[in-house]
């Protein structure tokens, strides 16, 4: 009997945020353009020190000013989705549940650009239109899970197959919708379509909205993190959950709510990167079990970990073009889903 | 609600409440669709038990067992009458409050993701936190503790999916044990065990009963096995209450043929119980 302890906890924790800060080392270095470690590790302890004038080389300025900001969008964003594909595994009974595989992503995704065409329509203030997105992108996700739960409903009971086929139709339906607005209405700050449709990490937001993106994650994944304990109950059944104590139905509004807001949230600021959040939970439950309370802050710290490498990937395997980082993510996600397709279902 | 009554019981080990089962006049009934009329109706029943007591509820296939049991955990609001438990009605019980005082031990627990014997019976223990919390040195003497009421303390390392039938419900028994509940309900529990594990079961059930004060409600179809072990029956068919008494005054012969549609033959043993063979039918 090995039951989690505060103490454990922290370790494993603080191994993952180790593994974190040498990836985040890694992706400064690699790029188009070369950069010393020495001269890495110098600039980033002046930035550490709030000393940022004294960063004298021309890499200096691109490490911090480009490729950090980026790396830092990558965790939030990362953290973000394994957070929100964690949450929406326990609550639907469904290893295969995640924002972009549910059609939520491609749902956010539907919202931020509606919100943008609204925003050049009215012709808001910069500050306002700013916060209109991820709105938008809260909303549109939070519709989304809704009509796909009432799709993946059969007699009162979440059939987990219907539920991933309507999923599966809803992200294609608003994939269209997505091409449809592009096409008639598209205006400047709208970006491309494939920046919607296969996610992209290369344009970073103004600092305001990256503070939102942050205040919003830790917000967020922290009530979801005070349902931990139901979580684990869940997982054998709503019924069972509610008669070993589980409020079932307030856990699974706030948890819905909580989910769609990091959706919303990531997809405003990277479109729709695909699997991170059905492959993050799921490598993290092989390392460390099933249990919630460990699960939750591995899936936010693994899902940092992956998509810093993955955008790494994508900014470099084709220098000095790149690849969308929902590309990447696809390469390796698509395989792992099938796996986990046929070892699961029946 | 009402307050609880208070009764100075020197055998009940929860201070401060009694664990009287109460059933007074609860009926339900299933309305998948407002404007039609019920696809199943349970009519109104009362019954009561006390601390120690071994209530089954018995009856075919389709008779409203399983519905009187929801009723009884608090899982359905009655549509008339009421269902209380130390004086509180168990379905206005918040969640976490009515785990504590009521266990239900169901058919089949289904996990998504294999966990191992001492995490499942950990999950007891749930009702008795608040928020995100880590287990105590308590809860894991509770839980030992629960899996030997079972004999099951060996089985505390293994992974719920590799353990037999026979086994697995006795550690689902010790999750509910582990809630420490003043009621006990179980679900057809003896369904996919062989007649080993069935009287394993039962014994294991009469002797926490008597041992820890529970009051105990089994829903089954095993007239057999009720008559050997239960102080009360509760007789059910087609969402009817029969009978309500001790098996020795609910287990006639005629009845039992009427209601199981089975020949069969009822004899008193030395001890007081009825014993039922079940006849071929030609």
């Amino acid at each position: 009997m090995q039951p989690l302890t505060l103490g454990r906890l922290f370790l494993r924790c603080g191994m993952l945020l180790l593994i974190l800060f040498v990836t985040v080392v890694i992706a400064l270095k690699l790029g188009a353009v070369q950069v010393s470690l020495y001269g890495l590790g110098r600039d980033l302890i002046r930035v550490l020190l709030r000393q940022s004038s004294g960063l004298s080389t021309d890499y200096g300025m691109i490490v911090v000013d480009i490729r950090l900001p980026r790396i830092l969008l990558a965790i939030v964003v990362g953290a973000s989705l394994s957070v929100a594909g964690a949450s929406f595994q326990a609550l639907l009974r469904n290893p295969l549940a995640d924002p972009f595989v549910l059609g939520v992503s491609s749902g956010a995704a539907v919202g931020s650009v509606l919100a943008l065409i609204i925003e050049n329509q009215l012709a808001l203030s910069p500050a306002f239109a700013g916060l209109l997105t991820p709105l938008g992108a809260f909303l549109g996700a939070a519709i989304t899970i809704a009509g796909v739960y009432v799709l993946g409903r059969r007699d009162g009971q979440i059939d987990s197959t219907t539920l991933l086929l309507g999923g599966v139709i809803t992200a294609s339906f608003l994939s269209a919708i997505i091409m449809f607005l592009m096409s008639t209405l598209a205006g400047g700050n709208l970006r491309g379509a494939s920046y919607w449709l296969m996610g992209s990490l290369s344009t970073v937001p103004p600092g305001s909205l990256v503070y939102l993106l942050w205040i919003g994650f830790l917000i967020a994944a922290g009530v979801i993190y005070t349902t931990a304990s139901d979580l684990n109950l869940l997982l054998s059944g709503e019924q069972e959950a509610m008669h070993l104590g589980v409020d079932v139905s307030r856990v699974r509004i706030v948890v819905y709510l909580a989910a769609s807001i990091l959706t919303g949230l990531a997809v405003s600021v990277s479109g729709t990167i695909a699997y991170v959040g059905l492959l993050v939970p799921h490598a993290m439950r092989m390392i460390f079990g099933t249990d919630h309370r460990m699960l939750l802050p591995a899936s936010a710290l693994g899902g940092a970990i992956a998509l810093v490498m993955a955008d790494t990937v994508a900014r470099t395997v084709v220098a000095p073009s790149e690849l969308s980082v929902g590309a990447v993510t696809a390469i390796v996600g698509a395989p792992f889903f099938i796996y986990l397709l046929r070892r699961r279902l029946p | 609600m009402s307050s609880p009554s208070r009764s100075p019981s020197g055998d009940q080990p929860r201070s401060g409440a009694e664990a009287r089962l109460s059933v007074e006049q609860a009926s339900y009934a299933y309305l998948p669709n407002p404007s039609q009329a019920p696809s199943f109706t349970l009519e109104a029943l009362s019954f009561q038990a006390k601390p120690g007591e071994i209530v089954a509820i018995l009856g075919p296939n389709a008779s409203g067992k399983s519905t009187l049991l929801q009723l009884i955990s608090g899982a359905l609001e009655p549509l008339s009458g009421r269902v209380t438990l130390s004086g509180f009605a168990t379905h206005s019980l918040a969640p976490k409050t009515r785990a504590q005082r009521i266990a239900l031990v169901q058919q089949e627990s289904r996990l998504l993701f294999p966990s191992r014997v001492w995490e499942f019976v950990l999950q007891g223990r749930h009702a008795h936190g608040s928020g995100v919390r880590f287990e105590s040195e308590d809860d894991l003497t509770i839980v030992k503790n629960a899996l030997a009421q079972v004999h099951a303390e060996h089985l505390i390392e293994l992974w719920m999916d590799k353990i037999s039938g026979g086994e697995k419900q006795r550690v689902i028994l010790a999750r509910a044990l582990a809630q420490q509940p003043l009621l006990l309900l179980l679900d057809e529990p003896t369904l996919h065990l062989d007649i080993g594990a069935q009287v394993d079961l039962l014994d294991s059930l009469r002797r926490l009963a008597a041992e820890n004060r529970y009051t105990v409600v089994v829903v089954t179809h095993e007239l057999s096995l009720a008559g050997e072990y239960a102080d009360q029956i509760v007789l059910m068919q087609k969402g009817k209450c029969l009978r309500v008494g001790p098996p020795a005054s609910v287990y006639q012969r005629d009845l039992l043929e009427q209601v199981f549609q089975a020949p069969l033959s009822v004899e008193m043993t030395s001890s007081g119980r009825p014993r039922v063979t079940l006849l071929a039918k030609d």
